[in-house]
């Protein structure tokens, strides 16, 4: 029987970042803003599931992975592990454990890798750092089996080369087998494939999906991309502006989206067999706006279609559209 | 030579087109025996992953090639005048006003310290010799042409959007009338809903100026929406060419079989994509003999490692691939 108990739960998390305001502001006592970069999330991840955080850039989905890798502070909200609060906790020693348990694959694996280091070391570090292993032939076991379990084989063959000797899809997979060297039981991948090519792409969410299937590992898969989200994920969240819009099904979100902003996103994405017609394409109007200037009652509004006055007054409470399904809209109470 | 160019309205051909680049004493291909007409009007994707030659194909075009590469063989014929595409000041005269391009990542590419209508004016002075009153009111009038507000010309590009300045960019690339617009990835960097503007955008352009165009894109699903016909190229070929409706319904070449295959798509239910084995060959490991594609192809036969598949015509399509050119019985037996 598989465990599909609580692994993380967000609960009301936020981060706010201060802005400093000018001279001039201070003297007159104006008061300095915050940019509400994260602004009221609550999300739960069980064991094996694979919930992809969708988002605009500015949405905050990038800070919600960085909060749960302990790379951010919220200042708001709790942040739990398997039921217990480590909100609070910082420090690498006080951290270790957690660190063991949970690992963040970034986006730029050009970026991510040193490139004086050669795969062995790059692989091997997580593993020395956090102590999990106690002599140089399990360190090269772990490695191998890492390199082996990211797709890189045979595993030997990479120990001593450099990351600009690998492909950009290799590289990406170097970066996958760091986190995976740990064991970690939740991986944070922040747009993993984005920066690949498409042929590559499948090759690396099919090493996601793996992980799952073998180790019943869980996984926030943060993207832009819908269709991608949907071909991964069991769940999808929706973020908009700091706030989760709507979160459901895979399918529901696709198929059956209860929020306009999901919609939208929907209607936007191009897509093989759609209209091939240009017009056709239900572009929404305007941009995101600003994270440190919120519009007042529900934060789509301004280019929602079907806004209406309460939608200008209040925001919306997370309501309970089907099973699984929460969308935060006037129009879904 | 081409089959295509038959086509009596060709605005744009391309004809047996290679380039190599020097590269540390060495010399390799970037693009070979690159063929294809493009009518007024008409919008054309080029696709390809990194390395493909998409782009190098099009700056060919645009005769803005690296001082390093070479035109090998092959020309570039614009309303049937061949273009001195490897000659920079011979071209300068036919640059912007009959081929401009809006480039890759091109949001960056604006000068921080200039207001953006002094911009998209000075290519109207350089070029069309206008006066600063004269070349700033059609300024003003590309702005409003491609969605942004004259008064908004007044703004440094900091003070915009991402997707403000990518229109700022085809604002631009549309101040000497060109006939052809390339454009490199032009929404790559951009958010799903502001890419569709984008591309909405493109379309009105298209029908309200009879404006040609160029996509280049790694992405299918741009070119599903965005474009009439389609070139996939891979390694520096091209190895597949049909109508959007053809190439997505019935793609021939086992590489776009598989390129579409590697895109989930919610509109028919494919959930679970198919990888394609190996790396896309770059410059400098490209398999030295055969179909480029042989090492990944997972419909590879004997004839694939050696011989070169050359591209031939299909109906409307065109495909570079053996499974093709064997008779009927033969293309059977090859898929047991």
């Amino acid at each position: 029987m598989r465990d599909t108990t609580d692994i993380l739960r967000l609960e009301s998390l936020q981060v706010h970042f201060p802005i400093q305001g000018g001279l001039f502001d201070r003297a007159l006592g104006r008061p300095a803003g915050a940019v509400r970069a994260v602004d009221g999330i609550d999300l739960n991840l069980t064991r094996g599931e694979i919930v992809a955080l969708v988002g605009e850039s500015g949405s905050g989905k990038t800070t919600v992975g960085r909060v749960i890798a302990k790379l951010a502070q919220p200042t708001g909200g709790k942040l739990l592990f398997e039921g217990r609060d480590i909100t609070s906790e910082r420090g690498s020693s006080a951290l270790r454990p957690y660190r063991h348990r949970v690992q963040m694959i970034f986006q730029d694996a050009y970026q991510a890798l040193n490139p004086r280091h050669t795969i062995f070391d790059i692989v091997g570090e997580p593993l020395r750092s956090l102590r999990l292993v106690d002599n140089a032939t399990q360190l090269a076991e772990r490695v191998g089996e890492a390199l082996a379990s990211a797709g890189l084989s045979p595993p030997g063959d990479f120990f001593s080369r450099f990351p600009n000797e690998l492909s950009g899809g290799q590289r990406q997979r170097v970066v996958i087998a760091g986190a995976l060297a740990v064991k970690p039981e939740l991986i944070i991948a922040d747009e993993p494939v984005s920066m690949l090519d498409v042929s590559i792409r499948a090759q690396i969410l099919q090493v996601l999906v793996d992980l799952r299937s073998k180790h019943n590992m869980a996984l926030l898969f943060i993207t832009h991309d819908l269709p991608l989200a949907w071909s991964i994920a069991d769940r999808i969240a929706v973020l908009y502006l700091g706030k989760l819009v709507e979160i459901g099904s895979a399918d529901e979100i696709t198929f059956n989206p209860r929020h306009p902003y999901t919609a939208a996103l929907r209607n936007a994405t191009p897509q093989i067999g759609g209209n091939a017609n240009p017009a056709e394409l239900r572009a929404l109007q305007g941009e995101v706006p600003s994270a440190a200037r919120v519009p007042k009652g529900c934060r789509f509004h301004p280019r929602c279609p079907l806004a209406f006055d309460r939608c200008r007054q209040d925001e919306p409470p997370s309501v309970e559209v089907g099973p699984q399904h929460m969308s935060a809209c006037w129009l879904a109470q | 030579m081409i089959n295509t160019s038959k086509r009596s309205a060709a605005l744009l051909e391309v004809d047996g087109l290679s380039v190599t680049y020097g590269l540390m004493g060495a010399s390799s291909r970037a693009i070979e025996n690159v063929s294809f007409a493009l009518g007024a009007g008409e919008a054309v994707g080029l696709v390809g992953e990194s390395g493909s030659g998409k782009t190098t194909t099009a700056m060919a075009i645009a005769g803005l090639l690296s001082p390093n590469a070479r035109v090998s063989s092959g020309e570039v014929r614009y309303r049937g005048n061949v273009l001195p595409i490897d000659d920079d000041a011979a071209m300068r005269p036919h640059r912007w006003s009959e081929t401009s391009v809006v480039f890759q990542g091109a949001m960056n590419a604006l000068n921080p310290v200039h207001r953006i209508i002094t911009q998209i004016a000075e290519p109207c002075m350089l070029k069309l010799g206008m006066p600063r009153g004269e070349a700033s009111a059609r300024a003003r009038e590309l702005l409003e042409l491609v969605g942004i507000p004259a008064d908004r010309g007044t703004a440094y590009p900091h003070e915009l959007s991402g997707g403000m300045r990518q229109r700022v960019m085809i604002a631009m690339a549309l101040a000497c009338r060109p006939s052809i617009v390339i454009g490199d990835e032009p929404t790559t960097a951009l958010d799903v809903i502001t890419q569709a503007q984008i591309l909405k955008l493109l379309g009105k352009l298209r029908s309200q100026l009879r404006l040609a165009l160029i996509l280049i894109t790694h992405d299918l699903s741009v070119v599903a929406e965005a474009c009439d016909r389609v070139l996939i190229m891979y390694s520096g070929r091209i190895v597949e060419e049909g109508t959007v409706a053809e190439i997505f319904a019935q793609p021939k070449h086992p590489y776009t079989r598989l390129l579409i295959d590697s895109i989930p798509n919610p509109a028919n239910g494919k959930k679970m994509i198919r990888p394609i084995p190996g790396d896309p060959p770059n410059l400098m490991n490209r398999p030295s003999s055969g179909c480029a594609f042989h090492p990944r192809c997972p419909s590879v036969m004997a004839v694939c490692p050696t011989e070169v598949p050359s591209i031939d015509q299909f109906g409307q399509e065109r495909v570079a691939c053996h499974l093709y050119r064997s008779s009927q019985e033969d293309r059977g037996a090859s898929h047991a």
